[in-house]
């Protein structure tokens, strides 16, 4: 286990229950600082919930989430708002508004929050598009942007107030390879550039293998192993390396619980 | 049997429950209106959506229901050759009741729906959350204004409504079916009372503009985010404001003009 | 120039709602503008007042002169008291004035009418009609026909 010395993002002891059901239970997560750590981990088990949980959007059944010593869930609406203005999000459907050109998505937050002149917001906007490489789709609504494009479009949106923590919801689901090469080089380049720290959640295991510093896998509602890269490659447990090299079958099982087939099939034919 | 009982009283407890949450959201939502300089271009966007777009098809059905009251009670009230009291008939039942009411049924289901859809899609899309993440309340960006825009709209469409059927009344009654002009109006503006039965009308309107747009942002706002699931809010947000908007309309009435 | 066109349409929508309004006032409910016409109270008491309602007309020569704004019962005399406000202009009203209810065609709205008096006095604030005559009942008169036929 590495020695993680400057944290920004602690979670101790978290635990969540969406109805019956656990989804984390006594969950330990340290996030290094203007490092890239990737939540990693098989569909369904709560990544994505983890990041509402940081950003304060869901409220744990128990356990502390502390962002610079600030407990997220103990927070008031407004300072709750307070703490959201150095986080930044990218959905994973890139959630631009629909009403809005790709100028306007991007000035929103600097309009919110700030009371820059005109000319600063437009300089700011230019710069954060330019970063993404867009500055030339200022114009366009989100509707005729490609799916790549308006996860780009999102990620300046994230970016424009220059947030000490920047999470993406599985930023690379249904990319063209090439729109995903533009990512993962984009999500590094960024990280970076501006020393913020970043948490991707995926279950891209190359491209996120690529970038991150360092891995948590989530399984079963918990921590199943956790590292750099290199050492997730060299580890052993069966979960572990069926998540990692992709096996159809193995600890998380190929069939949804059943009857044994044969007798299933059996039954068939005796009722019939 | 037990079975039966306990799970109707679950159903029960969840109505009651999902009420709570609806007044929860109305109070946050009142609460969280906007700075009024920032409030204002939202507002007024949404009245041009809510309200402006909503006005041909008001104008066109009152026009027309006014025709048809003009035209039926012209054949029943002319068998006791008292067809001057048209205008009177016209005038009163479109007032009292059939200027909100319509208007409100028409408004479900013109903007009542389209607000449904748009903030539950808003939740699909994760426009919601994002706004969250950005720190900025949804509910004073998104839902408060259009609150504020549907509660504004009903009262001035219904006095439209019920303007244009008059109208469409005295043109049916006056113009084609030959009553004198004179008595029509005559016999219309001795019985109809601007406080008792105008005003009375216009409280109707405002209490129906409350409560269809209540349901229908809190159905958007609550719905699960697939396409199913904000197709079924649209469908609940007509069905349940036209039932609310008939249940309130006999309360209101009774209230108003009943001697309860 | 987008929000521009909608800003112009919503004051228009908002002027036209206030307009619509205010021709339901003056042309559907015939409030005047002027409307604050002084008026004094009388009363009258009936018999029966038939189908006498609150805001029914009061009239003199089928001028309309003031309207009806309560109806109770006398626990005194047990008889209908109608209370009825009459425009301070009509101020030639003789105390032996008389107040009957009538009918607007054959089954009509009910009405007031009021004929006036030979006396030198007049009719102030809060009095009361001495000759009053009731609502026609159509029940009654048919009773009283069939009776006069039979004793007949």
């Amino acid at each position: 286990m590495t020695q993680l010395d400057d944290i920004i993002i602690d979670v101790r002891g978290l635990t969540f229950y969406r109805g019956e059901r656990a989804i984390f239970r006594d969950v330990d997560i340290q996030v290094p600082r203007g490092k890239i750590t990737a939540i990693m981990g098989p569909s369904g088990t709560g990544k994505t919930t983890l990041l509402k949980l940081i950003g304060g959007q869901l409220k744990p059944d128990s356990g502390e989430i502390l962002l610079d010593g600030q407990n997220v869930p103990s927070l008031g609406r407004r300072a709750l708002f307070r703490i959201r203005e150095r986080m930044g999000m990218l959905f994973q459907s890139g959630a631009l508004f629909t009403d809005m050109s790709v100028y306007e998505n991007v000035a929103f937050p600097l309009r919110v929050h700030t009371r820059l002149p005109e000319e600063m917001v437009r300089d700011l906007v230019l710069m954060k598009l330019q970063a993404v490489g867009l500055r030339g789709a200022r114009d366009l609504m989100p509707s005729e942007l490609s799916g790549g494009m308006a996860r780009r479009v999102a990620l300046a949106r994230a970016i424009a107030l220059d947030p000490d923590v920047l999470m993406y919801d599985e930023p690379f689901t249904g990319q063209d390879p090439i729109a995903m090469g533009v990512l993962v080089n984009l999500i590094k380049r960024l990280n970076e550039a501006t020393g913020h720290t970043s948490i991707i959640v995926s279950h891209d295991i190359q491209e996120t293998m690529g970038i991150a510093d360092h891995i948590y896998i989530l399984a079963d509602g918990g921590v199943i192993a956790q590292g750099s890269p290199e050492q997730l490659m060299a580890e052993n447990s069966p979960q572990v390396k069926q998540f990692i090299d992709g096996l159809p079958d193995g600890p998380v099982p190929f069939h949804f619980p059943a009857d044994d087939y044969q007798s299933d099939l059996m039954l068939g034919l005796n009722n019939g | 049997m037990v079975e039966l009982i306990a799970a109707t009283g679950r159903a029960g407890l969840n109505r009651v429950a999902a009420f709570g949450r609806a007044a929860i959201f109305l109070m946050q939502s009142l609460v969280a209106r906007p700075a009024p300089l920032q409030m204002l271009p939202l507002l007024l966007r949404q009245i041009y959506v809510v309200g402006v777009q909503s006005l041909i098809i008001i104008i066109v059905s009152g026009l027309f229901i006014g025709m048809v009251l003009g035209l039926q009670g012209y054949t029943i009230l002319v068998a006791y050759g008292s067809e001057q009291a048209v205008g009177q008939m016209v005038a009163l039942s479109l007032v009292r009741e059939l200027a909100p009411v319509v208007t409100a049924l028409l408004f479900a289901g013109r903007a009542g729906s389209a607000l449904t859809a748009e903030i539950g899609l808003m939740k699909a899309t994760e426009q919601l959350a994002s706004l969250e993440m950005i720190g900025v309340d949804p509910l004073r960006r998104i839902v408060a204004p259009r609150f504020w825009a549907g509660f504004l709209c009903l009262p001035i469409l219904s006095a439209v409504f019920a303007l244009v059927g008059v109208y469409g009344g005295a043109l049916v009654g006056v113009e084609w079916l030959g009553i004198y002009e004179g008595s029509f109006w005559a016999n219309m503006q001795n019985s109809v009372d601007f406080f008792d039965d105008v005003l009375n009308g216009c409280i109707k309107a405002v209490v129906f503009g409350f409560v269809v747009t209540w349901i229908a942002v809190y159905q958007g706002y609550d719905s699960v985010p697939t396409s199913e699931g904000i197709s079924q809010a649209t469908t609940r947000t007509v069905v349940y404001a036209s039932l609310a908007v008939l249940g309130l309309d006999f309360v209101l009435t009774a209230l108003m003009f009943g001697d309860l | 120039m987008r929000l521009r066109m909608m800003e112009i349409s919503v004051g228009a929508f908002l002027i036209t709602g206030a307009l619509a309004l205010l021709m339901l006032a003056l042309n559907v409910s015939g409030l005047s503008l002027s409307e604050t016409k002084q008026s004094y109270t009388l009363y009258a008491r009936f018999e029966n007042i038939g189908g006498l309602t609150p805001r029914s007309k009061v009239t003199m020569s089928g001028v309309l002169v003031g309207k009806v704004v309560n109806i109770s019962l006398d626990p005194e005399q047990l008889m209908a008291l109608v209370e009825m406000e009459v425009d301070s202009d009509v101020n030639f009203l003789s105390v032996d004035s008389s107040a009957s209810i009538l009918t607007a065609g054959l089954l009509g709205e009910k009405y007031i009418g009021v004929s006036p008096g030979a006396e030198d006095e007049m009719l102030k604030h809060g009095d009361m009609f001495e000759d009053t005559q009731s609502a026609l009942v159509l029940e009654e008169l048919v009773g009283k026909f069939l009776f006069n036929q039979a004793s007949d």
